[in-house]
């Protein structure tokens, strides 16, 4: 097996399926989070799980900065060529569309927790205290960013939803390597 | 300011209170009730980063009594309930009345127990208690200085520090500290 952490023409690398498999689970993992934890009848679990989240969001930022800094060095391989034109047009605008799905997430929810006039601090696993972004305290602003942070967060789990359809279906219908090789890279030499 | 001078030991006989005192002794002895109106009870914490919250207590009551013979078998009760707490944010007024912190449904008394009064100067005392909150008993300590004093009426300036994680409030450390700081204006009145 040929192991390598950088992309090739036809294979990814260690470090983009591990940032992509981590960010994907962070990122499913903070959509049930943040559903529950603003459902859940106790106040205290709640308020521990809203702090989690803002913890697991601040966590997939980085992550995702880490992940666009290295697409921008690491040109992602070339689609196998079972995979039709219609689609070869649709995946990097999808791709493109969730990469902005994880940018503005996180950064919603950074500007939410910077105009709430609750105030509560942001302290990333309770390691340091995270600045508030430079915005207006306000309700009609938390109103706003709530609202936001709600409706990107049903748009971008429908977009994954499609991501892992379109995935599936590769793998289960036309029987390519584009599941498998974002699993390992011994895949996607075809 | 004789009432400084004659101080809250003088309220309990003290030796060398000024026989010039506008407030005889007798009168200042005896029992006070604590009146909500020309009392406070205010408390805020520190955040991470910087910065606190405060607020306060709207409804308490409490007695005062002063010996007139040991000022340190002097005594202060005073029962705080939480439903009363405000903050000038109803959303953290409802989490502070939740079972998150105070639990005011099941608990809706938060109530101290002087045990022992020490003097520490000539307007200044030590009072030690017994404090509870949510079924949770510890010993605290509060700084009162006497305030102000005229015939029937006593104020006290009270201050202290209580780690509220001891009495199984201690949501949302470290982003908010584990200190509480009180800050209380207790004034009585006489009968």
């Amino acid at each position: 097996m040929q192991a390598s952490v950088t992309n090739t023409a036809t294979r990814y690398g260690w470090a983009m399926i591990i940032l992509h498999w981590l960010i994907g689970v962070i990122f499913i993992g903070q959509f049930v989070l943040g559903f529950v934890m603003v459902r859940i009848g106790n106040q205290r679990t709640s308020f521990e799980l809203i702090q989690l989240h803002k913890s697991f969001g601040f966590l997939l930022l980085g992550l995702v900065i880490l992940r666009v800094a290295w697409r921008l060095g690491n040109a992602a391989p070339a689609l196998p060529p079972s995979v039709g034109a219609l689609e070869r047009k649709a995946a990097p605008l999808a791709h493109f569309a969730l990469y902005a799905f994880q940018i503005a997430l996180p950064l919603s929810g950074w500007a939410l927790v910077s105009v709430s006039t609750l105030e509560i601090p942001t302290m990333p696993f309770n390691q340091f205290v995270m600045p508030n972004l430079p915005l207006a305290e306000s309700d009609a602003a938390e109103s706003f960013w709530s609202a936001a942070h709600w409706y990107l967060a049903y748009a971008g789990i429908a977009l994954v939803a499609l991501h892992i359809g379109a995935a599936l279906r590769h793998h289960f219908l036309l029987r390519d390597s584009v599941l498998r090789r974002m699993i390992t890279p011994s895949s996607g030499g075809e | 300011m004789k009432a400084r001078i004659l101080g809250l030991a003088a309220a309990a006989a003290c030796l060398a209170m000024p026989v010039h005192a506008a407030v005889a002794l007798s009168d200042v002895a005896g029992n006070y009730t604590i009146s909500q109106s020309g009392s406070s009870i205010r408390f805020t914490i520190g955040k991470a980063g910087g910065g606190g919250f405060g607020g306060s207590f709207g409804h308490f009551n409490g007695t005062i009594r002063i010996d007139n013979h040991d000022v340190d078998r002097s005594k202060v009760d005073l029962t705080i309930y939480p439903e009363g707490v405000g903050t000038g944010q109803g959303r953290i007024d409802a989490f502070l009345r939740s079972d998150a912190v105070f639990d005011s449904a099941n608990n809706p008394e938060i109530q101290f127990r002087s045990t022992n009064v020490t003097r520490t100067g000539d307007t200044t005392a030590l009072v030690t208690g017994r404090l509870t909150a949510r079924g949770k008993t510890f010993t605290e300590k509060f700084s009162a200085e006497l305030d102000g004093l005229k015939s029937g009426t006593i104020k006290f300036h009270v201050t202290g520090k209580v780690l509220r994680s001891r009495y199984g409030m201690d949501v949302g450390t470290p982003l908010y500290s584990n200190v509480v700081d009180f800050d209380m204006t207790l004034t009585g009145r006489k009968g």
